[in-house]
């Protein structure tokens, strides 16, 4: 395996994950790359690793280069596995390198390997010569965990960036200019809506400490590199991070027998009366991270489940919890569902959206089976407030 | 004296623990605490805490 060359005596080393379809339940239908780099100086050094089960494509990459028990320092930007998962075995044949990570980051290197490594904290601000070289640091805590940072090299202009920028996406290429662009950012769209979505405010603060850094080259953890649109990329995270919507309603449900499935159709039909561009998705064909890129964007979200012994349909109440924890704010919803005789589940999907920080206008109900009529009058019902 | 959460990051603050990596004594109650006190987990300002019921 080969490592590919970013700028002189930069490379990339990581891993590609041509097969990985569920990543902890996102469903990665192109795969992903854990992206690890090596800059070859006067220290030679290894920024972030691979997820633990591709560690020899890492060191394969690497002894492309150079002998893989030649390596100085090693920077864990980030301690979740599919980065740190390479460390332990890059450790075992550099016992003797330097471990750099901020203080969030040494404690969960520690909790995850409980290994005495040779640690060293950074911070925002903080400078390592390497050689020719220099590592400039930032924090970027909860972007994505509270250990994140990002790394400089002022000589390259390169950012290492990590998690944020980064797109699930496996291929041989590594650049935004060999690659169909369309394609990267919509796998970022995602990636955004799915990991980063919740932490707009630790985005914000991030792209606010970027603003006088020269960037040339974003070097992500996961994907492809960008250079050619890293002005673009940039601005698309300052409008995700917004909370900028469009005329957009995705409407989501669960259905037993089609009754909620017509109450559905009749939300949308509002919708295009409204000139809204609905987008209609039933939970048992489309997957809740795909649901989560359509919602980024979205000014609506509706949701509606039929009322199944008391209680929602589990395919929505396990939509809504992860809704609530991805928590996309100043959005309008609705609930709907059809009923035979309890009818719990529209106030179950009404405070589940509350506490997600949503603001429910409307609640529609039908018993068992809605006629044309009342169809009608839920499509006139949200018409009038739409 | 209530307990404050973080939203962004989910810790809790406990008047009755405080909070020993930024200085503040266990018994101070969140309203008590400085405006330039930070999360110590992820750096979030004071503003950023919700009441927990």
């Amino acid at each position: 395996m080969k490592a590919v060359k970013i700028k002189e005596n930069v490379y990339w080393v990581g891993a590609i994950d041509w097969n990985v379809r569920n990543f902890h339940g996102y469903l990665t239908q192109r795969g992903t790359t854990y992206n690890a780099y090596l800059i070859i100086d006067e220290k030679v050094t290894l920024i972030d690793a691979v997820k633990p089960n591709l560690t020899n494509q890492l060191i394969e990459r690497i002894s492309d280069i150079i002998d893989s028990r030649k390596i100085d320092i090693v920077v864990s930007n980030h301690t979740e596995m599919d980065h740190s998962g390479g460390i332990p075995k890059i450790m075992e044949l550099n016992p003797n390198a330097e471990l750099i990570a901020t203080a969030n980051g040494v404690k969960g290197l520690n909790a995850h390997y409980k290994q005495n490594w040779n640690f060293k904290i950074v911070e925002t601000g903080s400078k390592i010569s390497i050689g020719k070289h220099t590592l400039q640091f930032i924090t970027t805590p909860m972007v994505h965990w509270p250990d994140n940072m990002v790394c400089y090299i002022p000589e390259e202009k390169i950012l290492f960036s990590n998690d944020a920028f980064g797109q699930h996406l496996a291929s041989s290429e590594r650049f935004d200019d060999e690659y169909p662009v369309d394609i990267i950012m919509e796998e970022a769209r995602k990636y955004y809506a799915n990991i980063v979505l919740p932490y707009y405010k630790p985005v914000k603060k991030v792209l606010d400490d970027l603003k006088g850094v020269d960037i040339e080259i974003i070097a992500t953890s996961h994907g492809i590199i960008w250079r050619n649109n890293v002005g673009k990329i940039i601005e698309e995270y300052k409008k995700w991070s917004s909370g900028e919507v469009t005329k957009k309603a995705i409407i989501i449900y669960d259905s037993m027998w089609n009754s909620t499935e017509k109450m559905a159709y009749a939300l949308s039909s509002a919708f295009e009366t409204k000139g809204y561009f609905p987008v209609i998705c039933n939970l048992q064909h489309h997957h809740m991270s795909d649901i989560m890129t359509e919602i980024l964007s979205a000014e609506y979200i509706c949701v509606g489940s039929p009322t199944l012994n008391n209680n929602m349909m589990p395919a929505v109440a396990g939509f809504l919890t992860y809704l609530k924890g991805l928590s996309p704010r100043d959005r309008k919803a609705v609930a709907f569902g059809s009923y035979g005789w309890g009818g719990q589940s529209i106030a179950q999907i009404e405070s589940n959206l509350t506490e997600s920080g949503l603001q429910v206008v409307k609640s529609f109900r039908a018993k068992y089976i809605p006629s044309d009529e009342d169809l009608k009058k839920i499509t006139e019902d949200l018409v009038a407030i739409l | 004296m209530k307990k404050h959460k973080c939203v962004v990051c989910g810790y809790v603050y406990d008047p009755e623990v405080g909070d020993s990596s930024g200085n503040i004594k266990a018994g101070t109650s969140f309203e008590s605490i400085h405006d330039e006190w930070e999360c110590p987990i992820c750096g979030a300002t004071k503003d950023e805490f919700d009441e927990e019921e």
